[in-house]
């Protein structure tokens, strides 16, 4: 079924340039209105391998979803030269459908008046599946999603977990060779999550499935994502190792220090700085990458300790960082290695 | 195959999925069975006053408002089916999900609205009819080919109503909201299918327009058809009315679809 006849696998998504500009209308009168461009995607590139699974994330409006709906073929981007699997996805979109699964958080693909099999039919039917494939399929999901229960449910009685797992057992049903996951664990509690992120984990591993995800929940990519991309006003900040996030994006640790009485701020010089102070206890935060040690030492010696602790710093504090940070100074680094 | 099967299997998802609301059925039967009667009453006092009103015998004219009354859902002449729930999606944004499909947008919504239409002329025609029957003197036809060419036309215009309110809902992609449009498009079907009155009964310009434009092919046609008006070469002349305007209005909507998802700006996420 992996008919990739032209396309190395090192370069199964494969975006140059990429570029996205929105004519938006704004009020400016009472009746005039003002037409200005919007760059949601800014000049894009970045590959892809078959079989990655790779974290794409970012703010609010950054121009996540934006790429995703190009890469899905449902947006033409205005420049810029965009593949997948060969394909280029605007113009041979109904093509392309066939090797690739969307799962939109926050939108379905399901009926939702009608028993969740009932949508798992159409599926059949919509992306002409052997019978037997088609049933291994669904077999598996049912198994692996722990879907049995809900097969007769009507889509609009499941809970949004439930959904959430129809959603992607829905995506995976005609075997895509690309699975483009937009929020699948948004508003899902603890256990729904590890569930989606186990079935994920195992379906990269086992399939070879490519996966691109979006999310807010940075615990998703450190669970899942061994590669992250990082995007801001529609540019890529950021293409690497989820652990190289630390070191590009400034981030700091934090030393928590608690003294026997109430004491103005700690003073030791620029190699830290007081973030807080409440009561006897004090926060400073000083660069991820130096030893905590040396601080320590001055603390102890010139202040009445009673306890101390470090912090590390964690990935979304880093990001934070790194958005307010505006992004020129992160050149993207060789993301592919 | 292939393909075919998959619209199949859409037509029945459609008529499931109204199937699932039964008590709105039950209310539906109900109101239409109600103005059935406040209809009736009003053509009974205008029917006495002038005999022979459009060319319809008080018999004919009676059975006109419960055929309307069991068909009107079918045919959705005043609007609220497939066009506001595909208004919502391309407002919320929903319609990304449709775009990424391996299937046509517009064959996809036909499709679901024939399975819609055949649950809402089994479902919803033939209560009010039997009350009508039951109740009135009515013209029911004897020769099956009657019923054979009236379901013929009712399936006419069926696509003829699906196209307008198709082209109707297209038109949010730029409006942004669908809602003003749809309803304009729901009086328009209102008044210009007959649902009201017979289109026939309409004098001058106004009934030679109104018998021109599309929505006449949801109910006067079928009506006519049923009531043994329209036959031999009238039979296919009606035909070609609703096949014309069929063809005219589905050959618009994919112009104006593929004009709308070139431009298409999904809404939202």
């Amino acid at each position: 079924m992996n008919d990739s006849s032209d396309v190395r696998d090192e370069e199964f998504i494969r975006l140059d340039g990429v570029e996205k500009v929105f004519d938006v209308r704004r009020r400016t009168g009472f009746l005039r209105r003002e037409k200005h461009q919007v760059r949601a995607v800014d000049s894009i590139s970045f590959r892809v391998a078959r079989g990655e699974m790779v974290g794409y994330i970012g703010p609010n409006g950054a121009g996540k979803s934006t790429t995703i709906k190009m890469l899905t073929g449902i947006l033409t981007p205005s420049g810029g030269r965009l593949r997948v699997a060969g394909i280029d996805p605007s113009r041979e979109r109904t093509r392309l459908a066939q090797r690739i699964g969307v799962v939109f958080g926050q939108r379905t693909t399901l009926w939702w008046d009608l028993p969740l099999i009932d949508s798992y039919r159409l599926m059949h039917r919509m992306y002409r599946i052997p019978d037997a494939r088609y049933r291994a399929n669904l077999d598996r999901c049912i198994e692996l999603l722990d879907m049995s229960e809900l097969l007769e449910v009507p889509v609009r009685q499941l809970s949004l977990g439930q959904r959430m797992r129809g959603d992607i057992a829905a995506a995976l049903l005609h075997d895509p060779d690309v699975l483009y996951l937009d929020e699948p664990t948004i508003g899902l509690d603890v256990v729904s999550k590890a569930k989606v992120r186990e079935f994920l984990r195992e379906l990269n591993a086992e399939r070879g499935t490519t996966v691109l995800l979006t999310t807010h929940d940075l615990t998703d990519i450190e669970q899942l994502c061994r590669r992250v991309m990082v995007i801001d006003h529609g540019r890529l900040m950021y293409d690497g190792a989820l652990s190289g996030l630390h070191e590009v994006g400034e981030s700091e640790r934090t030393l928590v220090v608690d003294l026997e009485r109430e004491l103005p701020p700690i003073d030791l010089g620029p190699s830290a700085r007081v973030v807080r102070v409440e009561g006897p206890r004090q926060w400073l935060a000083f660069p991820a990458s130096e030893s905590a040690a040396p601080l320590v030492a001055r603390v102890a010696a010139d202040y009445p300790l009673v306890d101390l602790s470090v912090r590390e710093p964690d990935i979304e504090a880093v990001i934070a960082n790194m958005y307010a940070s505006g992004g020129d100074l992160l050149q993207p680094q060789a993301g592919n290695s | 195959m292939g393909q075919g099967r998959l619209y199949a299997a859409v037509a029945v998802s459609g008529f499931r999925r109204h199937a699932t609301y039964r008590v709105a059925t039950a209310a539906g039967v109900f109101t239409n069975t109600v103005f059935g009667f406040v209809l009736a009453y009003t053509y009974i006092a205008l029917w006495d006053e002038r005999p022979g009103l459009g060319g319809y015998d008080q018999a004919q004219a009676l059975t006109y408002v419960w055929l309307c009354q069991g068909l009107h859902a079918t045919v959705a002449a005043m609007g609220r089916g497939m066009e506001v729930e595909l208004i919502g999606r391309i407002r919320t944004g929903d319609i990304a999900v449709d775009l990424y499909r391996p299937a046509d947008l517009q064959t996809w919504w036909l499709a679901g609205d024939v399975g819609r239409a055949v649950f809402h002329l089994l479902g919803r025609g033939f209560v009010p009819m039997a009350f009508g029957a039951l109740l009135f003197d009515l013209a029911v036809p004897s020769d099956p080919l009657t019923w054979l060419a009236f379901l013929v036309a009712v399936a006419l215009g069926v696509v003829v109503s699906f196209a307008i309110r198709y082209l109707v809902a297209l038109s949010a992609f730029w409006l942004m909201d669908g809602a003003g449009a749809a309803q304009m498009s729901a009086l328009a079907g209102i008044f210009f299918s007959g649902l009201l009155l017979p289109l026939n009964v309409f004098p001058g310009a106004l009934g030679e327009i109104a018998r021109a434009l599309p929505w006449s092919a949801l109910l006067q046609m079928p009506a006519d058809v049923f009531l043994g008006e329209r036959t031999g070469v009238g039979l296919l002349e009606t035909y070609a009315f609703q096949g014309a305007w069929a063809v005219a209005l589905l050959a618009a909507g994919r112009l104006v679809q593929s004009a709308a998802t070139r431009r298409v700006v999904v809404q939202g996420g």
